[in-house]
């Protein structure tokens, strides 16, 4: 099937601006659930609030759009309401990691099988650029505009600490990469975390003076390096790109799925 | 009615309330005093093949039952005061995107933490406009266990029937208090979900309301795929700007709330007929406004009581009536008067007094007797 048979075409024109690399994201997130040949009917998109949160309404798929921070929250409703269905939850950098932290945790921490997207491109782009826990040290903002002080979350480190059975980290550049990420990431059975750096040249590019979409995207192919790349030892500041954890581990899903065989079998 | 008879707690007769409407997902976090309908549930839900699932805070619970229901679940959650605070946002979002969802108030004393352990009823308003930006909301309360029973599947039946959030404003007292239930095995109507009948292929328009005003609804995982979202939204549930999509949308929102009061006002009289005074009163404070309606007649005194068993939408209109035939109205609730101002507003008379207590303490016939007292003239 071509892309745009996964897409909504009525309601395009879509938001993003030019150079956003959420679009080039969402391209790779579509032929990864078309390679695994997911009926769409079994599909759902759960997003929640800032721009790569508007990525649903695009897609031909069941669609939720939520608030902001809480999409794992109803993603965990969805999934343990209707077990069958495939569950993909894109958010943003704050979405997921600001507001929506302590569902980001405890989705993991329960293994539920869903899989989380996070688009990170470091900055808060639906409210006018303000800094998000992913915003680095020293990078300007429309709130930080003397540099930032707030030290970043390094996502994968966080996803890992609270117990995804699978961690993933790859860019907008890198699309072939992401995709088979994404979709080793949606076949693997428990709670899947998968970051794709994302460039907002309007906002994250234009105050650090780091220049257009293209830029940004150079910038994502000379500043990661694949996990073990030699460079990163001469160079720590590299972000490294790959697969970080993926361990089988009982799915929530799969547990409850046990309990209630159990309760009804104590008649 | 045949069926088995129980003796339980309040929080136990929601349960056994929402198990008889066909609840099939549950979500919750602890807090005192709703915490036994979380309990029971977690031992009851999988013994049916439902689901209870204990989240991380209120608001991740709300919005996990709000997901469930997309995947055609009936869904409860209970709380008490602070996790009804944390709840507003997610009420909100069920009002707009139109889901339907039985959120249960066990109040107690605030504000903040308050007195966790004692009684109030102080969130009326809060069920009413906790949410931020006009909407219309249900909210049913009950003041014996047997009305708590029903008054929970009726809850159900409106969020089915209005595609809504559905608040059962209860509180500590009928929460924890025991009394003898009946449980009928059958015969009390239960609203299924309305589902859509538009065939496969065909273009299903999720927020097309039907001459009735009532939205069939289709499944996530069914073979109608469309967007849900808390922004204002067309008829495919896409965003829109458009001023008259946003002025129909809240038009339909609070229409199909306001304008079927009718259908969804629940009120119970006793003994009004002659009487010259009118206690109104709900939740558990009905119970002692009962006490004094009977202690009352026994001394001659011709005094009636009117219970509110829906808040929300206000029944302004009964109220009116009721006050309209008597001397004297006396509204008794454990808050500052909550109720007591939009009785004022339904009775045009400067003869309505409010009979109240927010310090913990549960009101009593007593409460209410001094009051009267004074206002007949009879001195303290
Ligand atoms: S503001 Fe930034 S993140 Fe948002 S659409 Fe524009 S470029 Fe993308």
């Amino acid at each position: 099937m071509p892309t745009k048979d996964f897409i909504r075409q009525r309601f395009f024109p879509h938001l993003w601006c030019a150079g956003c690399g959420h679009g080039v994201i969402m391209a790779s997130l579509i032929r990864a659930i078309e390679a695994l040949n997911l009926p769409k009917n079994n599909v759902v998109i759960v997003s929640g609030i800032g721009c790569s949160s508007r990525m649903p309404g695009y897609l031909d798929f069941h669609t939720l759009h939520t608030l902001h921070g809480r999409a794992l929250a109803f993603a965990t409703g969805i999934k343990m309401g209707r077990p069958e269905l495939t569950v993909i939850v894109p958010m943003g950098d704050g979405d997921a990691s600001a507001i929506g932290g302590n569902h980001l945790i405890h989705a993991a921490r329960r293994n539920i099988d869903v899989t989380a997207l996070v688009l990170n491109n470091s900055i808060y782009g639906m409210t006018g650029g303000q800094n998000s826990p992913t915003t680095p040290l020293d990078a300007r903002s429309t709130t930080t505009p003397r540099g930032n002080i707030d030290p970043a979350f390094d996502l994968v480190e966080l996803a890992k600490g609270a117990g995804a059975s699978f961690v993933a980290r790859s860019t907008a550049f890198h699309t072939k990469e992401l995709e088979q990420m994404l979709e080793k990431a949606i076949s693997h059975r428990g709670f899947s975390f998968v970051e794709a750096m994302s460039g907002c040249p309007t906002y994250f590019g234009r105050r650090n003076k780091l220049g257009s979409g293209v830029d940004l995207m150079r910038m994502f192919r000379e500043r990661t390096v694949p996990i073990g790349s030699e460079k990163k030892k001469t160079d720590p500041s590299l972000i490294e790109r790959g697969i970080f954890v993926d361990r089988a581990r009982p799915s929530y899903t799969d547990q409850y799925r046990y309990i209630t065989q159990s309760a009804c079998e104590e008649h | 009615m045949s069926g088995t008879l129980r003796f339980i707690q309040g929080n136990e007769a929601v349960v056994e309330g929402a198990l008889y409407a066909g609840l099939g997902f549950y979500a919750g976090y602890p807090i005192t005093p709703s915490t036994e309908i979380a309990e029971l549930l977690a031992e009851r839900l999988p013994k049916r093949g439902g689901t209870y699932i204990q989240m991380e805070d209120e608001i991740a619970s709300l919005c996990s039952i709000i997901g469930a229901s997309l995947t055609g679940r009936k869904v409860m959650t209970a709380t008490s005061g602070p996790g009804f605070s944390l709840m507003q946002e997610a009420i909100g979002y069920a009002v707009m995107a139109e889901v339907p969802c039985v959120v249960v108030n066990v109040q107690r004393s605030g504000p903040s933490t308050g007195l966790p352990t004692a009684v109030a009823q102080g969130d009326v308003m809060q069920a009413r406009w906790g949410t931020h930006g006009d909407h219309a909301i249900i909210a049913l309360t009950a003041s014996n266990l047997q009305d708590v029973f029903s008054m929970t599947i009726e809850a159900f039946n409106m969020a089915e029937t209005y595609r809504t959030p559905v608040i059962l404003l209860l509180d500590e007292v009928v929460g924890h208090m025991r009394e003898k239930v009946v449980i009928p095995g059958e015969g009390i109507p239960v609203v299924e979900r309305l589902v859509t009948s538009v065939p496969e292929g065909i273009d299903y328009h999720p927020y097309l309301a039907r001459e009735d005003g009532r939205l069939p609804m289709s499944d996530f995982g069914g073979v109608h795929r469309y967007n849900v979202t808390g922004l204002v939204h067309d008829m495919w549930g896409f965003p829109s700007n458009d001023p008259t999509v946003a002025y129909n949308l809240l038009r339909h929102l609070v229409d199909k709330i306001e304008k079927r009061s009718h259908e969804i006002v629940r009120c119970q009289e006793h003994q009004l007929d002659d009487a010259d005074i009118l206690l109104i009163s709900y939740g558990s404070s009905a119970r002692s406004a009962l006490h004094m309606v009977e202690k009352g007649r026994d001394s001659g005194i011709r005094i009636g009581l009117l219970e509110l068993n829906t808040l929300w939408p206000f029944p302004y209109e009964i109220v009116r009536r009721a006050a309209e035939k008597t001397e004297l109205v006396l509204v008794v609730e454990m808050n500052m008067g909550q109720i007591y101002q939009e009785v004022k507003k339904a009775v045009r008379t400067d003869r309505v007094y409010l009979v109240n207590r927010f310090d913990g303490v549960f009101i009593s016939h007593t409460d209410i007797e001094k009051v009267l007292n004074v206002v007949m003239g009879r001195g303290v």
